[in-house]
């Protein structure tokens, strides 16, 4: 090829076997990485199928920064917890309107579960053990009234708020979370109470809980105010599935 | 006298080392707005990815909006840089970039004594990677910044490859910056990217096949 662009019949000996390989390997890489936006995620469960028993036995998932979670947050700074101070209140469509101290909460009956933690934008934890307490062992106390459809879990980190219908709320894997992989929940995953919806996308698992209203129904929540769905099952909502 | 003056004079030239100019001042831009975008991008951007440089530094909202119009900044600033530069110069050397000929493989194939043109074959292969690299930087960051607006643009491999390409990416820097500011034999081209020129003998002992012009006069502004 270097022959008809150099328009000699025997190319210079400097250019011995000149190709012109650049620009597929341009095109090749680019055209994985495409790819890769489309079928990234399928690739990844099958190879990890194949992997995490190799990375279980060698730990080599710990090369990755805090085991894949990436914090999310929307205002200036995350809220700071002081376990002497800290109340959670409970209002709303209730009989009587409680406050719970970080010591009532923790004397309440402990539920654990291991579970998946999805993010919308693509990236799964696997195996978050969580301790934490069942909404109606949390609710029971208060009275919830006939009225009530539905939860809205203010966050400390203001504006961010959302809802989950009461059904949602006593699926079996649903708490309010104050234990993560047997620590008590760190700040930057919403310490010291965070709400646990495993087949929900993560913006619905509220961090820094600090209200839990009673309300009629769902309503839009601070994602929601910007697209994302109401009712975000994994796999099944947000342009998914 | 006289003839004294003028001996010493051909004796520093003589001691003075000749320099050729390799690269125009239009590369040298644009390696300088890529280097720097990049580390801006890596910086943020590690800040919204490690938790716990997210839990020390906070105001989210601010560092996605520094990443993001870095990333904005860096696409223009190298679309201006080669609109306006020596493109006939860019040309070139993307042509010298595309073309791999015996010796260069050789070299790929770990024959590190193959001769060499302006650009070994390990430097061509870093500016294709670098190149396709940032064309999926791009896309996958605008899909990223677009995905949370609008479910169309959110496909579930974004986040996968952006990472992904962060994680080589730095590999890849790590090794540039090694063989640039450490590595005995080729840290001499540091000059090269800086001020344009390299030593005449450095270059024909590591670019054997290159044949630059020597810069006696100035250098070229573009």
């Amino acid at each position: 090829m270097d022959e008809h662009e150099h328009g000699l019949a025997e190319p210079p000996r400097e250019h011995v076997g000149a190709r012109r390989l650049g620009r597929a390997g341009f095109l090749g890489v680019v055209g994985a990485g495409v790819a890769t936006l489309f079928y990234g995620q399928a690739v990844s469960r099958v190879a990890s199928r194949v992997t995490s028993p190799i990375s279980d036995a060698t730990g080599l998932d710990r090369l990755i920064p805090s085991g894949g979670w990436r914090i999310y947050t929307v205002a200036d700074s995350m809220p700071s917890f002081d376990p002497v101070t800290w109340r959670l209140r409970i209002d709303g469509l209730v009989r009587t309107p409680a406050e719970l101290s970080y010591r009532d909460l923790l004397a309440l009956p402990k539920a654990q579960q291991v579970s998946t933690f999805h993010c919308v934008t693509g990236w799964v934890v696997g195996g978050v053990r969580w301790g934490g307490v069942r909404f109606r062992d949390l609710l029971a106390p208060a009275g919830v009234l006939p009225r009530a459809g539905a939860l809205r879990f203010v966050s400390a980190e203001r504006p961010y708020d959302d809802y989950l219908d009461l059904r949602q709320a006593s699926l079996r894997d649903v708490m309010l979370a104050y234990e993560m992989d047997g620590r008590p929940l760190p700040r930057e995953h919403g310490a010291p109470v965070r709400v646990v919806i495993p087949d929900m996308y993560g913006y619905k698992n509220v961090k820094w809980v600090e209200r839990i209203e009673l309300v009629v129904r769902p309503g839009s929540g601070y994602w929601e105010q910007r697209g994302y769905d109401r009712d975000a099952w994994v796999g099944r909502s947000n342009g998914y599935g | 006298m006289a003839s004294a003056g003028a001996l010493e004079q051909t004796a520093a030239a003589a001691a003075r080392p000749r320099y050729v100019e390799r690269f125009t001042l239009t590369e040298r831009l644009l390696h300088w707005v890529h280097a720097s975008a990049f580390f801006c991008l890596l910086g943020s951007g590690l800040v919204l990815y490690l938790p716990s440089l997210s839990a020390a530094v906070g105001r989210r909202p601010l560092v996605k909006d520094v990443h993001f119009w870095t990333g904005v900044s860096w696409a223009g600033a190298i679309l201006a840089v080669s609109a306006l530069g020596n493109r006939r110069a860019l040309f070139a050397t993307l042509r010298e970039i595309d073309t791999f000929d015996r010796d260069d493989r050789r070299f790929l194939a770990g024959q590190v004594r193959a001769p060499q043109g302006r650009f070994n074959a390990g430097q061509k292969v870093n500016a294709i990677l670098t190149a396709a690299f940032s064309v999926l930087f791009l896309v996958s960051g605008l899909l990223l910044w677009y995905g949370e607006r609008d479910t169309r643009f959110r496909l579930g491999g974004t986040v996968l490859l952006h990472d992904a390409l962060m994680y080589v990416s730095v590999v890849v820097v790590a090794g540039h910056l090694y063989l640039s500011l450490l590595h005995p034999s080729t840290r001499h081209a540091l000059r090269g990217i800086v001020r344009g020129t390299v030593r005449e003998d450095w270059a024909r002992a590591h670019h054997a096949k290159w044949r630059p012009r020597a810069s006696d006069r100035r250098p070229r502004l573009r």
